[in-house]
C-alpha cells in the first residue's frame, strides 16, 4: 500500500448527553458528583487508512458518526479509545469564517484566520492577493477588504472564509459539505480548485450526503452506520451498499401514511413486483416494475378511477398516473380485484420512494379511499448509472472523444 | 514537551490573537486607546481622595529616593495589580468566549490564554511608561532601574500566565469560578495587597503574630507589588528572598498551569 496520510486505528468515541449539566459547584455537590446523562456511542472500533494523494469519502445517514470522525481527524475531539494519526499539514473546511472578528477588517481577518489555520505571516503575505482575488474577483468587491467584516453579506463572509481555508495549501484537506457555498460562479471555482488540489497530489477527505459528488471525486469511500464502519471500497461498491442497506431497516409494512375517503371501497394492499411478476424487496434502475393494487368493494362502483403517485421520502411528487387519462376506466367493479400499473423501464434513481394510491369516482372529486404514502419501496443501482436528481432521463453520451466501441450510428 | 514545541511553532497565532484583542478593544469609542490611560488615572484620583483625604493615608518615605507621595505610590502598585487582575479576569472568559472557534478549528488552546495575557501586558507597559514619566517629573530618577522593572514585568507575566491557564480551564468545567474568583477572591486579594495602604501598616498589624505575617507575605501579589515599589518608588534592589520568591513561584505556577491545562483541554470542544 502507498504511504499513508491518515491512519485511524480502532477508534471509539462516546458522548455524554447530559440532561442537566453539572456546571456549578452547588449542583455537583447536590448530586454528589453524578449528573444524569445518556451515553451515545458515536463511533465504535473504526479503523481505516487513507493513502497519500488520494481522495477519500465518508458517507452515512444522519447521526452515523461522519462529522465526529472528521472532528477526530482535525483533533478538535480526542478519541476515547484508539489512535488517529495524520501526516502533514491539515486544513479543515468545517465552518467557514470561524474566528473572524466582526469589528476587524477583511484584511486583518485574513491574517488572523490564516494563522489560526497554521500559516505564518510570510506565507499569508505571499498568498494574500490570491486569497482576496479568489473570494471577491468575480463580484468586483475587492475594495471592501479593508472594511469590517460585520458589514459583509453572509455570502461574502463565507466566501472569504473559504478562500483562506482553501489557500492554506494543506497536505491534507478535510471537507464537511461546504461545496454548496456561494453563487454558481463561485461554486464552479471551488470545484476547479478541488480538482487542482487533487491533481497536485493532496490528500482530501470529504464527508457528504451528496452521493454524486462522492462518486465524482473520490478514489475510495467508507460507509458509516450507527458509528460502525460497515463498508469500505470503491465509490460504486459502497454507494450501492449504502443505497440498499440504509433503507432495509425502514418501514415497509402497509400500515402507515394517512388515509381518507368516503367509503364504499377500500385499497387493501400494494404488491411490488419485478418484470417477471415476482414479489421483490428492491427494484432495480432500468428494469421493469409492476405495482399491483388490490381493492375490495362493498357494492358495485361505476366507472372508478385509480390514481397512483410516486413520492420522494421528503414528500415531493415524482410522477403520477391515473386510469382516466390513460382511458382505462372500467364500466364498473365489485368485490375483490386488482389492477396493475406496469413500468417497462424504471428510471427512478437509487433511493427509496413512497407510493400513494387513490380510488376515485369518475370526476376524480370524491375518493372512495385514498391511501397517502401507503407503501415504501427501494430502488437499487442498475443502468443508467445516474444517482443525482430524482429520475434518470436515460440519455447516452456520444462523441468522437469517446472510445470507438461506444459509437452508435445515428 | 511536544505541546511546548507546538505552542512555540504557533507563536504567530499568539501575536495575531493578541492583535485581535488589542485592535478590537477600544474600537468604536471616540477616545480609543486614551481609555487605557484614563482608567488608571481616574482610579488613582478617586483612591487619592478617599484614602488620602478621608482616611489620612500617608505615602511612605522612599529610601533612598526620599520621595513621599501617596498618589504615585498608589499608581505604581495599582498598575502592577491591574495587570494581574485584568489577565485573570480575561483568561477566565477567553475559552468560553471563543467556544465557536474551539469547536470548529484545531490549534493549541493555550494560545488563547497567552494572547489575553499578552494584550493585558501591552496596557501594563503603557501604564508603567506613564508612571515612569510622572516619577521623573517628581524627581525620582527611575531610568537606571528600568531593566530591573522590565525583569519584574517578565516574572509577573509568567505568573499570570500560570494563573490564567488554571482559571480558564476551571471556568469551562465550573462556571462558578468566574464569580468566585472574579467578584470575591480578587477583591479580597486587592485589600490583602499593599496598594491603597502603606505596607508598614500590614507589618505593624501583624506584629507578634508570626503566622499571620508569614501568610501575608506568602501572597505572590504582595511580593510583586513590594518589588515594584522598591524598584520604582524607593529606587533600590528587591531583597534577595523577595527576588528568589519571584523567580520560583511564577515558574512553579506556570508549570502547574500548563500541566493542568494540558490534562483537561482535550475535552474542551465537548464541554463548551
Amino acid at each position: 500500500m502507498a504511504e499513508p496520510a491518515i491512519i485511524v486505528d480502532d477508534v471509539s468515541k462516546r458522548f455524554r448527553l447530559y440532561h442537566e449539566r453539572n456546571q456549578s459547584l452547588k449542583s455537583m455537590v447536590m448530586r454528589r458528583g453524578r449528573a444524569k446523562y445518556t451515553e451515545l456511542q458515536a463511533l465504535e472500533k473504526v479503523s481505516f487508512e487513507v493513502p497519500k494523494g488520494t481522495t477519500f469519502g465518508i458517507i452515512g445517514h444522519n447521526g452515523s458518526g461522519k462529522s465526529t470522525m472528521l472532528k477526530l481527524l482535525t483533533r478538535i475531539l480526542r478519541p476515547d479509545h484508539g489512535t488517529v494519526t495524520t501526516y502533514g499539514k491539515v486544513s479543515a473546511l468545517l465552518e467557514l469564517g470561524a474566528g473572524f472578528h466582526p469589528e476587524l477588517s477583511g484584511r486583518d481577518n485574513v491574517y488572523l484566520n490564516g494563522s489560526i489555520l497554521g500559516l505564518s505571516k510570510k506565507e499569508i503575505d505571499r498568498r494574500y492577493d490570491e486569497i482576496v482575488a479568489f473570494a471577491f474577483a468575480d463580484s468586483g468587491q475587492e475594495d471592501r477588504i479593508d472594511t469590517p467584516v460585520k458589514n459583509y453579506s453572509s455570502g461574502m463572509y463565507v466566501k472569504l472564509g473559504f478562500s483562506v481555508a482553501i489557500n492554506v495549501d494543506p497536505d491534507l484537506l478535510l471537507i464537511d459539505e461546504v461545496l454548496t457555498v456561494g453563487d454558481e460562479a463561485f461554486q464552479r471555482k471551488c470545484a476547479e480548485k478541488f480538482l487542482d488540489l487533487k491533481d497536485s497530489g493532496k490528500t482530501i477527505v470529504i464527508v457528504s450526503h451528496s452521493l454524486g459528488m462522492v462518486r465524482d471525486l473520490c478514489d475510495q469511500v467508507a460507509l458509516l452506520d450507527h458509528g460502525k464502519l460497515t463498508a469500505i471500497g470503491t465509490p460504486d461498491e459502497v454507494i450501492h451498499e449504502y443505497v440498499s442497506g440504509v433503507e432495509s431497516n425502514l418501514r415497509r409494512d402497509g400500515e402507515h401514511g394517512t388515509r381518507w375517503g368516503e367509503g364504499g371501497a377500500r385499497i387493501m394492499s400494494v404488491e411490488v413486483l419485478n418484470a417477471g411478476f415476482q414479489p421483490v424487496d428492491r427494484l432495480e434502475v432500468g428494469q421493469g416494475a409492476v405495482f399491483r393494487v388490490h381493492y375490495d368493494c362493498d357494492h358495485q362502483i361505476k366507472r372508478p378511477v385509480f390514481k397512483i403517485e410516486f413520492h420522494t421520502p421528503n414528500g415531493a411528487t415524482v410522477a403520477a398516473g391515473n386510469t382516466r387519462y390513460h382511458d382505462r376506466v372500467p364500466d364498473m367493479i365489485e368485490g375483490h380485484g386488482a389492477i396493475e400499473y406496469r413500468i417497462p423501464k424504471l428510471l427512478l434513481v437509487p433511493g427509496h420512494y413512497d407510493l400513494s394510491v387513490t380510488l376515485f369516482d369518475y370526476e376524480m372529486l370524491h375518493p372512495h379511499d385514498s391511501r397517502h404514502r401507503f407503501t415504501r419501496f427501494d430502488v437499487g443501482a442498475g443502468f443508467p448509472p445516474d444517482v443525482d436528481g430524482v429520475v434518470s432521463l436515460d440519455g447516452e453520451f456520444h462523441g468522437a472523444a469517446l472510445p470507438p466501441q461506444l459509437w452508435v450510428k445515428p | 514537551m511536544s505541546k511546548l514545541s507546538e505552542i512555540s511553532a504557533s507563536r504567530e497565532l499568539i501575536v495575531n490573537l493578541t492583535l485581535r484583542e488589542l485592535r478590537s478593544r477600544y474600537k468604536r469609542s471616540v477616545l480609543g486607546w486614551a481609555w487605557s490611560m484614563l482608567n488608571p488615572l481616574a482610579t488613582v484620583a478617586i483612591y487619592t481622595v478617599v484614602f488620602k483625604y478621608f482616611f489620612k493615608a500617608q505615602g511612605p518615605v522612599g529610601h533612598p529616593s526620599g520621595l513621599k507621595n501617596f498618589s504615585i505610590y498608589l499608581f505604581v502598585g495599582l498598575t502592577a495589580w491591574n495587570f494581574f487582575n485584568a489577565s485573570t479576569v480575561n483568561a477566565m472568559g477567553t475559552l468560553v468566549g471563543n467556544a465557536g472557534l474551539i469547536k470548529k478549528v484545531y490549534f493549541p488552546r493555550e494560545n488563547l490564554v497567552l494572547a489575553t495575557v499578552a494584550s493585558s501586558a501591552a496596557s501594563f507597559l503603557i501604564e508603567l511608561g506613564v508612571a515612569c514619566v510622572i516619577l521623573l517629573l517628581l524627581g525620582n530618577n527611575v531610568l537606571p532601574w528600568i531593566p530591573v522593572m522590565l525583569l519584574l514585568v517578565v516574572l509577573e507575566m509568567i505568573f499570570v500566565t500560570g494563573v490564567g491557564l488554571l482559571v480558564s480551564v476551571a471556568n469551562v468545567y465550573f462556571r462558578d469560578v468566574q464569580y468566585l474568583v472574579g467578584s470575591i477572591l480578587l477583591q479580597v486579594l486587592f485589600y490583602l495587597t499593599p496598594i491603597v495602604y502603606n505596607v508598614k501598616l500590614a507589618y505593624d498589624a501583624t506584629a507578634g503574630h508570626a503566622i499571620l505575617r508569614r501568610l501575608y507575605t506568602a501572597n505572590p501579589t504582595v511580593q510583586f507589588i513590594e518589588a515594584f515599589h522598591r524598584v520604582m518608588y524607593d529606587l533600590r534592589w528587591p531583597t534577595l528572598s523577595n527576588f528568589a520568591y519571584l523567580v520560583f513561584v511564577p515558574i512553579a505556577t506556570l508549570v502547574l498551569g500548563l500541566w493542568v491545562f494540558n490534562r483537561f483541554d482535550g475535552g474542551l470542544a465537548e464541554e463548551l
